[in-house]
């Protein structure tokens, strides 16, 4: 019995540990192996070059300019997104009507393809006839050419990523401030606490393991942001200033076929989003129950 | 009071606008004719509702193929992902087994590698096994999903034990106990799997940008980018192409829109 349960087992499970390893466990240790020679994908033979993609990373000015913009990109989509996700999380957890009408709206696109919602704000980012200039100079403010402008560019990606995302982070919030037992509410009026009060010593620190988890969710998101940068700014944007690291990681390895330069950029997403997740893993980890 | 509930809403209204206008503005846009839509200022309504443009859009590109495309890759990859999910989180539920918590760990690890990573890997591989521009190559390597692994597992764990013992009593195998007594009652979790592979599958983007190269291999988004670029200037037929490519997925969201929310309360995951 006991060993037909072990063979039964390993049956039930061979399915999904067939693709887990063959399309991501050994890929990912071959991306390593690979980051070690010079490689052009086509040619039969690779040159061994040890850690010279490495070394080369950090002094190539393009790849330490791409991972300047991800980081300027997590830093301009991350904070604004949780204040003002927060900020319409904290109106709808007040026992509001017509909560599932919000809801839907405010989501609606998390779920939709990031290439039809960009071509969406191309549309609205165009330098004559889109509606964000026509809208800005009812306020007297001069048209600009947003995705073409090197300045204006990344932050006209950030605002478009913040739309995109902050109905996902507006539900993680919802969630935790609903999850705050109404006791402690109760008790802070009892005792004479002002509305404010109550939400900046009660509601606040119990969020705050949400905020974090959004945080660290978003950073993560941010070192795979790719789509929209293709969309929005082709080639990495006006002198590069969208050129992102998957974008740096996918010019390389498809269009330069660099392909052990572009495994050595991959190997440094690798390392960044792996501590990244064990973070996030340390703080939602609770929920992940490893012992039964 | 009042006063304070009202400036709520309104708050609330104003931004439930802004979320829309995009939406609205592709809705709007994709109705007029070609001559109102670069127009300084922008004309802000269609004077007559053409809708003209969605056939014309669908069929300045093989929009018909790339559909089927989705639609078949979606299907199966969804299909697949909730057989070997169920079948691996049965497993991890119900069975004792040598090697158990490392073989979890080692799945769950898995989600803490980003696709980008393996890419350039994949791509190589998929070369090898001759599925490069097929729907293997599409459609294999998302057989799984550890999410969903992690997710049903939870699941059968709090279900109860005399439910397994008394199926088993009365001779059923573990491959019926899944399919037919788990199964039913787990229906949530498996739609809620299934509504996460879904959208992920029909939104998937950069695997399929690399992994196709001819044009009746593309599926929706990678069709959409090469309409966006060969059409830039006609932006109606830029935005009805827009409407229709994300039309499935605004369905799927409506009806199943409580187990996504749900899903995402409960495991954060995206």
């Amino acid at each position: 019995m006991k060993k037909n349960e072990n063979i039964l087992a390993y049956a039930f499970i061979f399915p999904a540990a067939l693709v887990i390893i063959v399309f991501h466990i050994f890929p990912t240790l071959y991306s390593w192996y690979i980051s070690l020679f010079d490689w052009d994908l086509i040619s039969k033979t690779k040159e061994f070059v040890g850690l010279a993609n490495y070394s080369k990373l950090f002094s190539d000015p393009d790849f330490l300019k791409s991972l300047l913009n991800t980081v300027y990109f997590a830093a301009g989509t991350i904070p604004l997104s949780i204040v003002i996700a927060f900020t319409v999380a904290y109106g709808l957890s007040r026992k509001i009507k017509g909560l599932s009408f919000f809801r839907t709206v405010y989501f609606l696109p998390v779920v939709t393809s990031v290439n039809a919602v960009a071509m969406i704000w191309l549309w609205i980012y165009h330098p004559d006839a889109g509606i964000l200039n026509w809208f800005l100079g009812l306020f007297g403010v001069s048209p600009h050419k947003w995705l073409l402008d090197p300045v204006l560019a990344m932050p006209a990606v950030i605002l478009m990523s913040i739309w995109k995302s902050l109905g996902y982070n507006i539900i993680i919030f919802l969630v935790g401030i609903l999850s705050i037992p109404g006791e402690y509410y109760e008790a802070a009026q009892i005792d004479g606490a002002s509305g404010f009060q109550i939400f900046r010593h009660i509601t606040l620190p119990l969020v705050m393991p949400a905020i974090f988890f959004v945080s660290l969710v978003s950073l993560i998101g941010s070192f795979q942001t790719f789509t929209q940068i293709y969309m929005l700014t082709p080639e990495g944007g006006p002198l590069k200033s969208t050129m992102v690291i998957v974008y740096y990681l996918y010019q390389n390895a498809f269009v330069f076929f660099k392909v052990g330069y572009a495994s050595a950029i991959s190997f440094i997403i690798f390392l960044i989003i792996f501590t990244l997740t064990l973070l996030q893993n340390r703080f939602w980890g609770e929920k992940i129950d490893y012992e039964n | 009071m009042k006063i304070k509930r009202n400036l709520l809403y309104l708050f609330l209204l104003a931004g439930a606008f802004l979320m829309a206008v995009p939406f609205i503005w592709m809705l709007l846009t994709s109705l007029k004719a070609p001559d109102e839509v670069l127009t300084i200022p922008p004309k802000l309504l269609p004077s007559v509702l053409n809708f003209k443009n969605y056939s014309y859009a669908f069929a300045a590109a093989p929009f018909g193929i790339y559909f089927l495309n989705s639609f078949l890759v979606t299907a199966v990859s969804t299909f697949l992902q909730v057989v070997t999910s169920a079948l691996a989180a049965y497993a991890f539920a119900r069975f004792e087994f040598r090697g158990k918590k490392i073989l979890f760990l080692l799945f769950l690890g898995t989600m803490m590698i980003p696709i980008e990573v393996t890419l350039v890997p994949n791509y190589i591989i998929l070369k090898n096994l001759g599925w490069l521009d097929t729907y293997m190559a599409l459609i294999i390597p998302w057989a799984v999903s550890v999410f969903g692994i992690f997710l049903m597992r939870q699941f059968f764990i709090s279900l109860p034990k005399e439910l397994f013992d008394q199926a088993q009593i009365d001779g059923c195998t573990h491959w019926q106990i899944l399919w037919k007594i788990v199964f039913p009652i787990s229906r949530p979790v498996f739609i809620t799997v299934s509504v996460f592979s879904m959208v992920g599958s029909w939104n998937s983007f950069l695997w399929p940008l690399i992994m196709t190269s001819s044009e009746s291999m593309r599926t929706v988004p990678v069709g959409l980018a090469y309409f966006s670029f060969e059409y830039a200037t006609r932006y109606h037929l830029m935005m009805a192409a827009a409407l229709f490519a994300t039309l499935p997925v605004i369905i799927v969201y409506f009806f199943a829109q409580k187990y996504f929310i749900e899903g995402i309360a409960t495991t954060g995951m995206k």
